[in-house]
């Protein structure tokens, strides 16, 4: 079958073997094959010089660069701390008005604390803090623990209803549920709640409910509340005559709250967080609501 | 199918099924608190219904020795059928991995839905379903044709191809039930592994023997690439699934291996994967169907053998690029980073020589859209390994790693390479297959060309894009030595991406779907060929030689 032919359009010989029509040319290999290989096998070889390469038993040859990926990274995170140094040692050592008031330290706040916000609180509070039903806006003026950065902070280290042995503990008994009260009264009750964030409507409507609904209030809620319902930051409980709602304010979600109790759980950041970050987190938050609409992330 | 085999083989086709039947149900039996039982239960049903058929088709006469005069094609037709049903399957579950990636509530709140079990099912069905059997369809196809001889037997091609098929049903069908053994590529458990071992000894025995047999003195450079296929991926497979169940009736089982050697192994198995799975043998396609298509010699029988030995040789020691930055020792990543950069030589000689082999049919690639899909093929190839031995390098690595331009070479090199040459086969073949002057459109053809094309296109820039972006955000730092950006920021800025890549993926997958409707209409519809082409015939002197039944 080796019958050797010239193929027309190169002029090139087939090396004489044909496969169900299939031919191949007695071309040689193209030069430019041969000096790519050699500047690969260049390349690696010097390579293989400068850098840890081929092993040797039980160790392996050094590389005259002395490179080594773990010391690399060790280098490589000093660097970044002696960085960092200067501003870490600043805002660890002042205290929260002190770093507020310092422009340039709250630049770093800023930089700094985005990145920790958007990698540990943003999947719960959203990525600009105004959180949703269960978990707090924080860019609003209602805290259920406090406002102030200490309380913050605080509030980070230890969590609320955390695993941790200083947990800030809340609860929102379940009046229904655990049949505290019937449902005759948890409706009246809810009619007053409303009342005390939207007066004129509710009390309009209503307003048999509702007084009864501040009578069964004075007897229940007020030890938690307060009198007025202005909220407790000692036991977590929020206010309710403002027109802030953690669950939700209409009816239905207030009926519920009141029914089935409610329990939020936020964790502990101590042993996540350096402190250093915590703080920063609290400075952050309080800045985050200066911020102009838009310019939340 | 079955009127095709001989009284010896159609009893011997009834014993593997029993046997088959025997341990589905001892698997069923002793698993049903498992998920190995459903599996059992899959088993035994494959088995019982390639009983019935075997049965029912034995009243069929025994096939007189004229057959042997012809090649035996119907494995391929069953081969090239199902290949393309996998292409439309695994390509709608990774269109809808796709979405989900861009909308991730869109997993209806179940276990089986979520992106771990999904994914799988997209590259399992892809690689091994649609490349898998694409692969064995066609190397029976060429070793046929370039040995000039029938296969030595009408069993093995069906064992070889059916079973092949069971075990992508098992792999598929174990990620919705959480059953994983958690390699890349190589999530099927130890009792599937063990039974895709024994197919593809057969598998490589059948080829051997086929060769064995051939009327042409020299074996040709596509069986060497199909060769390599099956020899490496068996070495690649056995070694990297050495495991030990946790108990004969359970399906989970824990590897041999542990730490750095467990995650060295799986990348020595993962990047052969690559370049065996889907490189090797797709080379072996292209060096059959594009000199065919295009009616020319090919460029360098040379260079075509360097390239060969230099594929074969370098990507052996490639894996490493995969654990750049980890625990593995850094000397083993210099290795794995210099014959990466080596590897690039061959690989552009692969693709070089077969675009140089189109010179004096270029005219053909402008008017026929079948050569075209594997010219393109050709240059996506070329394109994916350059990009390949550019990420290997390890600071170019630091960036890629983790993020989408990954995706992005993968897909390159998946819908550019392995699917556009696939394709672009499978349309030179099935016109033979069934006879036929040639597709029954040549106008979808045209159309499948463009939507694959357009696909690519809008994929791999589409991940290119995210890559960049997402490996730029995650080490932009701020003057005060701090990260700039939040991991959410950085899934903020993929989503536009992340629509783009699942509307070029639907491109794609309906030009599949275009492309089976072709087939379909081919193999029912399009007018015959007047003559049986009496060069497609085997070479073999009838009365001197007969066949001993199951040689
Ligand atoms: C798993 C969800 C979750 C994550 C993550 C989370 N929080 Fe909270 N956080 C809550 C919930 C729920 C509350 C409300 C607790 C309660 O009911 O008293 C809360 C309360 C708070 C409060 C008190 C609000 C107030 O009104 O007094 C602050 C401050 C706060 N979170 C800050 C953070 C910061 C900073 C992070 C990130 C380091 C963070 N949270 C991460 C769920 C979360
Ligand atoms: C033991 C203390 C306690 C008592 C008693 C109590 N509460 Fe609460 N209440 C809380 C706490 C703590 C929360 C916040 C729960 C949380 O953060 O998950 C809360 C939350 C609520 C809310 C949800 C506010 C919002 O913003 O969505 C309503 C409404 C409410 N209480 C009404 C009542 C009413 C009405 C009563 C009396 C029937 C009552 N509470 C009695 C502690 C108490
Ligand atoms: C319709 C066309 C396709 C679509 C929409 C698609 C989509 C996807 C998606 C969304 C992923 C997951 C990416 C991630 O984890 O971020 C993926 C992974 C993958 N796909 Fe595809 N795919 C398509 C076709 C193919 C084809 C034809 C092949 C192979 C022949 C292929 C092989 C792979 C592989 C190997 C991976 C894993 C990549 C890795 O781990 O880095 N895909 N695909
Ligand atoms: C010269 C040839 C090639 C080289 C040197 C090469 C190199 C690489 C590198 C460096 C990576 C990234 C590893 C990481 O950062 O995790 C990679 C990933 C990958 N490449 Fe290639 N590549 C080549 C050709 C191809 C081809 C032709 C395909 C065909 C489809 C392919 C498929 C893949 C796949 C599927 C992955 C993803 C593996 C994973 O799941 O992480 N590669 N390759």
């Amino acid at each position: 079958m080796a019958i050797r032919e010239r193929d027309p359009h190169t002029g090139h010989m087939t090396i004489g073997h044909e496969w169900n029509g299939i031919t191949e040319l007695n071309r040689p290999v193209p030069t430019p094959v041969w000096w790519f290989l050699g500047a690969a096998a260049l390349f690696s070889v010097v390579f293989w010089v400068l850098m840890p390469a081929w092993p040797l038993g039980d160790t392996y040859t050094r590389g005259l660069l002395g490179v080594d990926q773990r010391t690399t990274v060790v280098q490589k995170l000093a660097e970044a701390e002696q960085q960092q140094a200067g501003w870490r040692r600043r805002i660890a050592a002042a205290d929260f008005a002190e770093i507020e008031a310092d422009e340039a330290l709250m630049r770093v706040v800023r930089g700094a604390g985005s990145a920790l916000f958007g990698d540990n609180c943003s999947a719960c509070h959203g990525a600009a803090g105004r959180g949703g039903p269960g978990y707090p806006s924080l860019v609003d003026d209602a805290w259920l623990w406090g406002g102030a950065p200490e309380s913050i902070a605080e509030t980070l280290r230890v969590g609320v209803n955390a695993p941790h042995p200083d947990t800030r503990v809340s609860e929102m008994p379940a009046f229904g549920h655990d049949q505290i009260l019937d449902r005759e009264a948890i409706l009246q009750v809810a009619a007053y709640v409303r009342s005390l964030a939207e007066p004129v409507s509710a009390a309009a409507s209503h307003s048999q409910a509702v007084a009864a609904g501040k009578e069964i209030f004075a007897a229940n809620c007020a030890a938690c509340h307060g009198d007025n319902g202005q909220g407790n930051s000692d036991a977590g409980a929020p206010n309710l005559s403002d027109s802030f709602w953690l669950y939700g304010g209409d009816p239905q979600t207030v009926f519920r709250t009141i029914f089935y109790g409610r329990k939020g759980h936020m964790p502990a950041w101590e042993h996540r967080l350096a402190e250093l970050e915590r703080k920063i987190l609290a400075l952050y938050i309080r800045d985050l609501r200066s911020w102009p609409e838009g310019a939340r992330r | 199918m079955v009127a095709q085999l001989t009284q010896f083989e159609r009893r011997l086709a009834l014993i593997i099924a029993g046997l088959m039947a025997l341990c589905g149900l001892v698997l069923a039996a002793f698993g049903h608190r498992d998920p190995i039982g459903v599996h059992g239960l899959i088993i035994l049903a494959a088995a019982i219904g390639t009983m019935f058929v075997v049965i029912s088709g034995s009243f069929a006469d025994v096939p007189d020795d004229s057959h042997l005069g012809r090649y035996y094609d119907d494995p391929i037709k069953v081969g090239v059928v199902l290949a393309m049903g996998w292409a439309v399957f695994a390509m709608a579950v990774g269109d809808w991995v796709a979405w989900l990636l861009a909308y991730p509530e869109m997993t209806f709140d179940a276990a089986w839905s979520g992106f771990g079990r999904l994914r799988p099912m997209h590259t399992t069905g892809i690689i091994f379903g649609f490349g898998g059997n694409a692969l064995i369809a066609t190397s029976f196809h060429v070793m046929q044709r370039t040995s000039r001889a029938r296969m030595p037997d009408q069993l093995s091609p069906w064992f070889v191809l059916l079973g092949y098929n069971l075990f992508c049903i098992l792999a598929v069908t174990g990620y919705p039930m959480g059953i994983t053994q958690s390699k890349e590529y190589a999530e099927p458990e130890w009792y599937a592994d063990i039974w895709l071992v024994i197919v593809w000894v057969v598998y490589l025995a059948l080829y051997l023997r086929t060769l064995a047999r051939r009327q042409e003195p020299h074996i040709y450079v596509a069986n060497w690439y199909y060769l390599a296929f099956i020899l490496v991926v068996a070495v690649l497979h056995i070694v990297n699934n050495l495991a030990m169940p946790i108990a004969l009736a359970s399906a989970k089982s824990f590897p041999i291996f542990a730490g750095v050697q467990d995650a060295m192994t799986q990348w020595w198995y993962g990047h052969n994967a690559v370049a065996f799975f889907l490189t090797a043998g797709f080379l072996g396609m292209m060096y059959y169907y594009l000199p065919t298509r295009s009616g020319r010699p090919i460029f360098s029988y040379r260079l075509s053998i360097i390239s060969f030995w230099g594929i074969t040789f370098f990507y052996m020691w490639a894996g490493s690029h995969h654990l750049h930055y980890t625990a593995l020792p850094h000397w083993v990543q210099t290795l794995g980073m210099t014959f990466s950069a080596m590897l690039l030589v061959p690989s552009w000689a692969s693709a070089g020589n077969a675009l140089l082999t189109l010179n004096g049919a270029w005219h053909k690639v402008r008017d026929d859209a079948t050569l075209r899909f594997m010219m393109v093929a050709a240059v996506f190839y070329g394109l994916s390994t350059f990009e390949g031995s550019f990420m290997a390098i390890r600071p170019v690595n630091s960036l890629s790693h983790y993020t989408d331009w990954t995706v992005a070479h993968v897909h390159a090199g998946a819908l550019g390479w392995v699917a556009l040459i696939t394709f672009g086969a499978i349309y030179a073949l099935v016109p033979i297959l069934w006879k036929r002057q040639g597709m029954y459109s040549s106008a979808l053809v045209e159309v499948h060309f463009w939507l694959a094309l357009a696909g690519t296109l809008v994929y791999v820039f589409a991940m290119w894009n995210s890559g960049l972006v997402q490996g730029l955000m995650w080490r932009t730092y701020s003057a005060s030595g701090t990260l700039a950006y939040s991991f959410v920021e950085s899934l903020v800025a993929m989503h536009p991406y992340y629509i783009a890549r699942a509307v070029g993926g639907l491109l794609f997958l309906s030009g599949a779907v275009v492309g089976c409707i072709n087939i379909w209409m081919t193999a029912r519809h399009a007018p015959g060929t007047a003559q049986d082409a009496v060069r497609d015939r085997p070479l073999v002197i009838l009365a001197s030689r007969s066949l001993e039944p199951g040689e």
